[in-house]
Parts: C-alpha cells; sequence; structure tokens
C-alpha cells in the first residue's frame, strides 16, 4: 500500500510513545546509572568508568551462564521449530476437531509461567510426580533435583511442553491460507510429498515461522520464572541461565555495578541478533 | 482425513501436553498424606479440601481478583493506545517512522530481569507501587509494541479506500476511527486483546517486584506459600489448576478468531 506521508501522524503515536518511554528510558538510565558508578546508597556516586564491564566480561560465571543460555535457546529451537512444523502439517484442516486441537494445543500457552514452572516440578519429582515416578519404576535412576543431566533435560522438556504450541498455530494459519486448487495442481503434477512441502507448505509458512522463531528466540533468552520455579537455578548453577544470574547478582547480592553492567551487555546481545532477524524478515517481506 | 496415521502425531501431541495437567489437576484433589505417602495415577481418597481453602481464605481469593483487576486495565489501556498508533503506522509515512516502530519492538525483546530494580525505584518514587495501576502500566512495556505490531498487520489488510470514501462522506477523523475503522478491523483487535491478556496473565517478575499487599498477583502467593511451608503440594496444585481456567475461557472465546486472526494479521 502506498503510504501518504504526513508528519501529523506523529500525534496518533504520542500515547505510545509516553507510556513505553516512561516504562522504558527511565528504567534504562537508572540502570546505566549504576553500570559505570559505585554507590554506597544515599544517591552518592563514584564514577567507575568501564570497571564493571571489564570485571563482567572477564569473569568465568558470566561466560557460563551465556553459554547456558546459548546451548539452551539453541536446543529448544531446535526441537520446538520442527516439531511444531510436524504437527501442525498433520493437524486435521476442516471439521469440528479442529477447534478441539486449537484450544487443547492453546491451553499451555496461557498458563502462568511460575504455574509452568510449578507444574514441572510436581510432575517431575521422583516418588511423587507421575513422570518421576513413571521413570524411576521403569528402572531409570531420574532425581532432576540433584542430576545437573536430568535438570537439563527436564527444563528443555517444559519449554518444548510450554511453547511448541506457539509455532503449531503460527504454521497452521500460515497453512490454512493455501487455496486447495493447490493442492489439487500438486496431485494432478504427481507432485511428491516432499515438493509439496517444499515447494507450497513451506513459502506459505515462511512469513509466521520466521515471527514464530525471532519470538521463541526473544522469549527463551529472557526465560526467568520457570526454571527458577522447576530447579532454582540448581542442581548447584547447572541451570543457572542469563536472567536467573542477573536477578542473584541484582536482588540476592545487591551487587548494583556489575549486574547493571551485565544487563548493559545483556540487552545489547538481544538487541543485535534481534536487529539481524528483523532486517531479514523485512528484507524478505518487501521481495 | 484417509490415512489414520496422520492423527496419531496430533493425538499423541496433545497426550504430552495433557500429562503434566493431568498431575496438576490429581494432585489438587488429594490430601496431604497421601501425595506424601507415594504416587497414585487416580486420586485414592477425593477431596475438595484444598480448593475450600482457597475460596475461604481472603489472601488466596484476593490473589486472583487483584490479577484479573491488573491484567483486564493492561488489555483495555495496551490496545487503546495501540489502535491510533497502528493506523499511523499502516497509513503514513512520517519522521522517523522505521526507527520508532523497531525502537518499540525492543521494547518487548528486552529481558524483564533488566528492569525488574529499576521498575520498583521508579513506581515506588511516584508512589504508585503496590497498586494495580502499577502492574498494568508496567506491563505496557511489552505488550503495547505487541499489539501496535499485530494491529498494524491487520490495519494493512484494509484498502485505503475506505478512508478515503468516509472523508468524502464527510466523517471527521475520530467518527469515521470508531464508528467505521475500528469494527472493520474486529477481528484484529480480538486477537490483540487475546495476546495482551495473554502475557500479562502469565508474567510473574514484574507482577512480583511491583507488589506487596494490597495488589498481589495470584502468582507471587503461590511462590510465596511454597517457600514458606514446603509441603503443601496439594492446595498448590489447586492454586494452579484455578490459574488455569481464565486462560481456557479466553481461548474458548477466540477459538475461531485465533487461526482466522493469525493468518491476516502479522503474528
Amino acid at each position: 500500500m502506498t503510504k501518504t506521508q504526513s508528519n501529523k501522524a506523529w500525534w496518533l503515536v504520542v500515547p505510545v510513545l509516553i507510556l513505553v518511554a516512561f516504562n522504558a528510558f527511565i528504567p534504562l538510565l537508572t540502570v546505566i546509572n549504576y553500570a559505570f558508578q559505585e554507590t554506597f546508597g544515599n544517591n552518592v556516586f563514584f564514577w567507575e568508568g568501564t570497571t564493571w564491564f571489564e570485571q563482567v566480561l572477564n569473569s568465568s560465571r558470566f561466560h557460563q551462564s551465556m553459554m547456558r543460555q546459548l546451548a539452551f535457546t539453541g536446543m529448544i529451537l531446535l526441537i520446538e521449530v520442527p516439531l511444531g512444523i510436524g504437527v501442525a502439517l498433520t493437524m486435521p484442516r476442516k471439521g469440528p476437531w479442529v477447534s478441539v486441537c486449537l484450544v487443547l494445543m492453546a491451553l499451555p500457552l496461557l498458563i502462568p509461567w511460575n504455574v509452568v514452572g510449578a507444574m514441572w516440578n510436581i510432575f517431575a519429582l521422583p516418588n511423587i510426580g507421575l513422570l518421576g515416578h513413571t521413570l524411576n519404576s521403569m528402572g531409570i535412576d531420574y532425581n532432576f533435583t540433584q542430576q545437573p543431566v536430568a535438570a537439563w533435560i527436564t527444563t528443555v522438556i517444559m519449554d518444548v511442553w510450554h511453547w511448541t504450541s506457539l509455532i503449531v498455530l503460527l504454521c497452521y494459519a500460515g497453512l490454512s491460507s493455501i487455496p486447495d486448487d493447490y493442492y489439487q495442481a500438486a496431485h494432478i503434477d504427481g507432485a511428491s510429498r516432499w515438493a509439496i512441502f517444499r515447494y507450497i507448505q513451506l513459502p506459505k509458512m515462511k512469513r509466521v515461522l520466521t515471527i514464530g522463531i525471532l519470538l521463541r528466540f526473544m522469549d527463551s533468552f529472557m526465560i526467568y520464572t520457570e526454571p527458577f520455579v522447576l530447579t532454582g537455578g540448581g542442581p548447584g548453577n547447572t541451570t543457572t541461565f542469563l536472567s536467573i544470574d542477573l536477578v542473584k547478582m541484582a536482588l540476592g547480592q545487591f551487587d548494583l555495578g556489575p549486574a547493571a553492567a551485565m544487563s548493559l551487555i545483556y540487552l545489547l546481545v538481544v538487541l543485535l541478533i534481534c536487529w539481524v532477524f528483523y532486517t531479514i524478515m523485512m528484507r524478505n517481506e518487501e521481495q | 482425513m484417509t490415512n489414520p496415521k496422520k492423527w496419531l502425531v496430533p493425538t499423541l501431541y496433545i497426550l504430552f501436553l495433557m500429562l503434566p495437567i493431568y498431575g496438576l489437576l490429581s494432585m489438587s484433589v488429594k490430601s496431604t498424606n497421601e501425595i506424601l505417602s507415594g504416587f497414585t495415577f487416580f486420586p485414592q481418597n477425593f477431596t475438595l479440601e484444598n480448593y475450600k481453602v482457597i475460596f475461604t481464605d481472603s489472601t488466596w481469593y484476593n490473589g486472583y481478583i487483584n490479577s484479573i483487576i491488573y491484567v483486564v486495565m493492561n488489555t483495555l489501556l495496551s490496545v487503546t493506545v495501540a489502535l491510533p498508533a497502528a493506523y499511523a503506522f499502516s497509513r503514513y509515512r512520517f519522521l522517523g517512522d522505521k526507527h520508532l516502530f523497531f525502537w518499540l519492538l525492543t521494547n518487548r525483546m528486552a529481558p524483564p530481569a533488566i528492569f525488574a530494580l529499576p521498575f520498583f525505584q521508579l513506581y515506588s518514587a511516584i508512589g504508585l507501587f503496590d497498586t494495580h495501576l502499577a502492574v498494568a502500566i508496567a506491563h505496557c512495556l511489552f505488550n503495547i509494541p505487541l499489539a501496535v505490531w499485530i494491529l498494524e498487520g491487520f490495519m494493512s489488510g484494509v484498502p485505503k479506500e475506505l478512508d478515503e470514501t468516509a472523508f468524502l462522506d464527510g466523517y471527521s477523523f475520530a467518527r469515521f476511527f470508531i464508528r467505521i475503522f475500528i469494527p472493520t478491523i474486529a477481528a484484529g483487535v480480538g486477537v490483540a486483546m487475546f495476546f495482551c491478556f495473554m502475557y500479562s496473565w502469565v508474567e510473574l517478575l514484574f507482577a512480583k517486584t511491583l507488589t506487596a499487599v494490597e495488589a498481589k498477583p495470584i502468582a507471587a502467593t503461590m511462590t510465596r506459600t511454597a517457600s514458606s511451608s514446603g509441603y503443601e503440594l496439594g492446595l498448590l496444585a489447586a492454586a494452579g489448576s484455578l490459574t488455569i481456567i481464565p486462560g481456557a475461557m479466553v481461548i474458548y472465546f477466540v477459538r475461531n478468531y485465533i487461526a482466522k486472526g493469525f493468518a491476516l494479521g502479522r503474528v
């Protein structure tokens, strides 16, 4: 659509600007304030320059939580995206089952995040929970509160449980915009199942899938509540992701300087990756 | 579907989704003794005692009321201010529009953990700490960008001739927007409200940081119960089960819009 050039349109954006800027600018300035200075309270500040940044960037604690975060985000994307596409492809297209599937699949998306954590905690408790009890009675030694590997697997499966449906719903929406004629034409041409997927279904899903991956990337990169309630970041520090580590540092130990520096580095990493995604997405849309 | 194998994948997937929910529901109707004495797939002594505690203790049921108040406030606020902004982005080119749009989205991307402490200081300073309004405004940080994004997608699907015809007919902007334009994109408004409701309802970090007693959300009540008396699993499960209901109701009402809305809009 051709858009009209008019700077008066700014007036329509002003309410949004005020509300979001109030929430974004002032807190960001606070963070920057803490990141470059040292304070002992009473609003007295001492200039520290980049000390905190060097400290954070050189600390093995930050490296480890960043590695854990990257590993976690990579793992859940590798599982959720193919699984989501697979489920969306096999879902019924018409009939009463469509609503049933949609409602049941959307359910995990609307459960408060701490309840998701609590639910999986209960589900996976050895001896008491459904999953923990079943695994242990099958002879598999499983205790996510003590075994790092079990804690990791449980956290990843919890996220798959929680968020795959978002990918399913998005892909399903993309698929349902394909007219039946396309499939009939492909059928007449004798196209293979793979060819249908590659040349008809995938292109239609591309835009929604990019949005899905972007949302999943952002949300998994800032995951806090679910693993915090499920494992508390443990055993040890094995499931301490970036946000958990940050909250521990800021509100637990009250190391405001390093925490603020870490916040800014964290924010820049997220923004950089999202900017790359966003640019690619916009370029695709313009084509 | 003619191919019976096709049913297998969605069925197994839904089964996988339902198992933990079943675990939660079944634990909520067990007594503490039964829970601690070992695993049972079906509750042996069905009891509603846990639910009774929640519905009679004001700290519990107030949690639900508080959560619903700020979620509804946030949803209305976010969508109301997002509507004109989305219109501006979909119809006009103006100074810095693309940068502004990306800047809005960056707020959806920023990890809430970064803002937890500054938010506490900011909202304490302006005297809004521990009010529903504080949480409702704080959640605008990520819900407004999302609402603008969704609505802009829907609005771009409406031909511009609609606006032009209305203006030629002598409609003022406000009257056109409320009487004609918003009803045209009703499905989009529904989808945007659904997402705002969803993200505000499931969020905990801000809601917990910005409240103490008066506006404490149900999610925070739950975490505090869990840490103070570690063995009240039945009560925790009952409270958790009840938090599923508002979401389930919202999905049920918008189920037909979701698929359609996703397809039409950006999200």
